[in-house]
């Protein structure tokens, strides 16, 4: 465990990521099975020890330290597991002779009851180091936040072992934690894992953000719309099928009736969008509901049915066609989806147009929810894992501006514990009030956190455990891509990933906009 | 009902008044009579009339501001009495001269702690607790997630770091008063005499520490040298300098910054540290609750910090407390 909660801890405060790669690929090379392979689970996201909610925590911290300087204590340190490792009273005997290896912890931690929970917890707590408590609590509780995504730890993996990542992303959705068959081909005392039965994840193909000195020539390129749900892989071999998100987790639970679609053996890429009661593709805050969903009910699959629009086809039965150029897989893919249910598997048409004049037009006028913008791919792109130079881009619509008031400020979690980074802003209804119309967590410079920080600190008119009301006083430029109706808020409306475009010093806070004109957005978005 | 003792003290924004005297405690705006509390910018100002404070931070103002012509020296254990009040001061621990103010009158015992610690510091005489009626204490890292470790074991992994990685330059971020002092005795206690290189904003005040009998052994400053010249050895710079300029020319520097708010990992992840050394000139949170025991306080006034924790632990033990809101004092750098 000593030697997991250092790699952590130095992870947590290496910055370049050849140092982390480093890191790592040098504690799986010292470190033997299975541990190393248990801290590649965590590593990676894929443990998952469900008998240890961080409700049970808290009233374990509850029955040995005062409630009120717990919540003090949280609030400033801004993350439970580290909050708790400091607290928590060292045992008046220390008998740490010798600390339980990762794998202790962790099977122990897997067969759990909640029952069991908090008196196993206790146990492995008091026979460790306030940095091993650490470790410990951040295992239990899931997300390690330390800066390693789940591809950075395959790439030391690759790394450490002289492999291609390619490889490991193929195989990764075969294996299970602690991984042996990995490590076995690795050390080279087994054959790479075998797929043949598998429902494999492919890497996705990323796309880059078209930026102003790009120069393509557009008779290179198709266009398409960029959906604005979640990018799926669909993959069925052998009866198996699974959707995969983005980063590779397998979703396939909260999406049943996708899954139960998916008639014919392949991998197909796509947009996972849900409809709305007119049939067409609802906004991401409609998908929302079915995201993260681990029991989807009759009524959630009645009221937002799911379906993927598709991109592109990495596998048309068994055959790999990713080499193919995009001309030649679309057309694949349009034979392919003929034979898959209308109602959960269409294809996302290519525009018209081929000029960049002809596309910003349609690009300005994305302002139907579902769509983000627009993508631009190589007519003879292969199907490459990863974000490849020239051959996608994506190209977002401009965003929508709106000068708001702030309202409320609370400290951030993580980096951030001691700024007040997350703000809520409000906007003017007829009455003369404000009423707020959005959160922003981001979109400010460090310079700018700070600058907000203070005035946050310094115009405070009354706190509410850790939120702050401020003067309304200042103005704040948002960005944000839609305007949604809400029931949820007394403005009436959401929007669609808001962030703080300028800090408008110049402006007094009665000149902001009003509730009236960001309705305005949704009359505009819908028509 | 919400009478407090004292009523002869009055806390306000800018400082402790204590109104029989007609003199202020540490205030922050320049006024005709002021008791100085130790030699650190939050507390120790230009500009005052006259000015109380023992001969170590005298010397630290004169070092900082030129001459001080209002100047008096007490002298640690000695008494003057001001109106009718007597002024006695008391070590605190904190950095070199550092001292608690102890107020006698009309039969109430007023002590004001500034900033202390009771952990050793070779570089200081050790705090002296003393009972009172009123503690009017600090509470820079008062929250129980504050437990300060043996500097000893923190200085042992800049020691571990250094053997690990020769080619690296170790850059130390430590606040030119106080601490940078205290860390390199405790390199020396640890058996370290290789020439230590300082930033120029550390050197005079290095001087002084050596003028005023705290030997630092062999440090040079690290103006001048070429970058290769530190690869393997320390660097002490002020923590602002770390992100600055200046530093950009360090060779492939390992980033450590000694400070009690490097026991919080985002915090220390904020600085952009990458080995944080929990050691603090101020009491945590252990030694601040210890003390109010040990002296049996029927008050406690919090003069600044993360007060509120601070007053709920009194209140948990039958003890008044109250948070006094000074402006100005600034905990972030020095701590």
């Amino acid at each position: 465990m000593r030697a997991f909660a250092a790699l952590l801890d130095r992870l947590l405060y290496t910055r370049s990521r050849n140092a982390k790669l480093a890191l790592i690929a040098q504690y799986l090379l010292l470190t033997p099975d299975p541990d190393r392979g248990w801290a590649l689970a965590a590593l990676t996201s894929e443990l998952d020890l469900p008998a240890v909610q961080p409700l049970i925590i808290r009233t374990m911290m509850a029955e040995r330290v005062d409630p009120v300087l717990f919540d003090l204590s949280y609030d400033y340190v801004g993350d439970l597991a580290e909050t708790c490792a400091l607290l928590w009273p060292e045992p008046e005997i220390v008998k740490r002779t010798e600390q339980p290896l990762l794998s202790d912890v962790v099977v122990r931690l897997a067969s759990l009851t909640r029952a069991d929970a908090p008196k196993v917890m206790a146990t492995l707590l008091d026979n460790l180091d306030a940095s091993a408590r650490w470790a410990c609590l951040k295992l239990a509780t899931g997300g390690l936040r330390i800066g390693v995504s789940a591809r950075l730890a395959k790439t030391a993996v690759a790394q450490a072992f002289s492999l291609n990542l390619d490889d490991i992303e193929e195989v990764w959705h075969g294996l299970q934690p602690p991984y042996a068959e990995l490590f076995d081909w690795a050390e080279k005392r087994a054959d790479k894992p075998s797929l043949e039965l598998l429902p494999a994840f492919r890497p996705f193909m990323l796309a880059q953000p078209l930026e102003a000195g790009d120069t393509l020539s557009p008779e290179d390129y198709l266009a398409e719309w960029k959906w604005d749900g979640i990018r799926v892989q669909v993959v069925r071999n052998a009866e198996h099928v699974r959707v995969f998100s983005r980063t590779g987790d397998d979703i396939s639970a909260s999406f049943p009736d996708v899954s139960a679609a998916m008639t014919i053996d392949g991998v197909v890429d796509g947009e996972l969008l849900v409809r709305d009661t007119t049939g067409d593709p609802a906004s991401f805050n409609k998908l929302q509901q079915r995201l993260g969903r681990k029991r989807v009910t009759a009524k959630d699959l009645a009221e937002y049915p799911a379906f993927v629009r598709l991109y592109d086809i990495l596998l048309d039965g068994k055959e790999d066609v990713r080499a193919l150029p995009l001309l030649e897989r679309k057309q694949r893919l349009n034979t392919f989806a003929v034979g898959l249910p209308a109602e959960r598997f269409d294809v996302s048409p290519v525009l018209d147009g081929d000029s960049f004049e002809a596309w910003e037009r349609l690009r300005a006028d994305a302002r139907d929810l579902a769509q983000e913008g627009l993508m631009l791919k190589r007519k003879d792109s292969a199907y490459v894992g990863g974000r490849k130079a020239g051959l996608w881009y994506k190209w977002k619509r401009d965003p929508l501006l709106a000068d708001c008031v702030l309202m409320y400020a609370q400290r951030g979690h993580g980096k951030r514990s001691s700024f007040y980074s997350d703000f809520t802003f409000g906007a003017w209804s007829t009455d003369g009030t404000l009423l707020p119309v959005g959160k922003a967590y981001f979109g400010f410079t460090d310079a700018e956190l700070k600058w907000l920080d203070s005035w946050v600190r310094n115009h405070t008119v009354s706190t509410f455990g850790p939120v702050r009301e401020v003067e309304k006083a200042l103005v704040l430029e948002v960005a944000f891509d839609a305007v949604q109706s809400s029931a949820r808020h007394k403005s009436g409306i959401a929007m669609r990933f808001p962030r703080i475009a300028r800090i408008r010093n110049d402006k007094p806070a009665n000149e902001a906009d009003t509730v009236a004109t960001l309705q305005g957005f949704i009359a505009k978005a819908a028509a | 009902m919400n009478t407090h003792l004292a009523t002869w003290i009055s806390p306000h924004p800018q400082g402790i008044y204590v109104k029989p005297a007609d003199a202020w405690i540490d205030p922050s705006l320049p006024k005709p009579v002021a008791l100085v509390t130790h030699g650190h910018a939050d507390h120790a100002r230009a500009g005052h009339g006259k000015v109380l404070a023992t001969p170590e931070t005298l010397a630290i103002m004169r070092h900082r501001f030129g001459p001080q012509p209002g100047a008096q020296a007490l002298a640690y254990g000695e008494t003057i009495t001001i109106g009718d009040v007597s002024v006695r001061f008391v070590p605190a621990g904190h950095v070199l001269g550092s001292a608690q103010i102890v107020l006698d009158y009309a039969g109430e015992r007023v002590v004001v702690s500034g900033d202390y610690k009771r952990r050793p510091d070779s570089t200081c005489q050790p705090f002296e607790p003393v009972a009172c009626d009123v503690f009017i204490t600090e509470a820079t890292f008062g929250l129980p997630v504050f437990r300060h470790p043996d500097a000893a074991l923190e200085i042992a992994k800049v020691l571990a770091a250094l053997a690990l990685e020769p080619e690296r330059t170790m850059l130390i971020g430590a606040y030119a008063l106080g601490k940078s002092q205290r860390l390199i005795q405790l390199l020396r206690a640890a058996g370290y005499h290789k020439p230590i290189y300082l930033h120029g904003a550390l050197v005079p005040l290095v001087a002084l520490y050596e003028q005023l009998g705290v030997p630092m052994g062999d440090v040079r400053p690290a103006a001048g040298e070429k970058p290769d010249v530190f690869r393997g050895h320390i660097v002490m710079a002020p923590p602002s300098a770390l992100n600055d300029r200046w530093s950009r020319r360090m060779l492939d520097p390992v980033t450590a910054i000694a400070s009690g708010w490097m026991q919080v990992r985002q915090r220390a992840k904020q600085r952009n540290v990458e080995l944080p050394l929990v050691i603090s000139d101020h009491a945590d949170w252990d030694e601040l609750t210890q003390t109010i025991t040990d002296i049996k306080p029927q008050e406690v006034w919090v003069t600044h910090g993360r007060e509120e924790a601070l007053i709920h632990w009194c209140a948990l033990r039958q003890i008044k407390a109250r948070a006094l809101s000074l402006l100005g004092r600034n905990d972030d750098e020095e701590a």
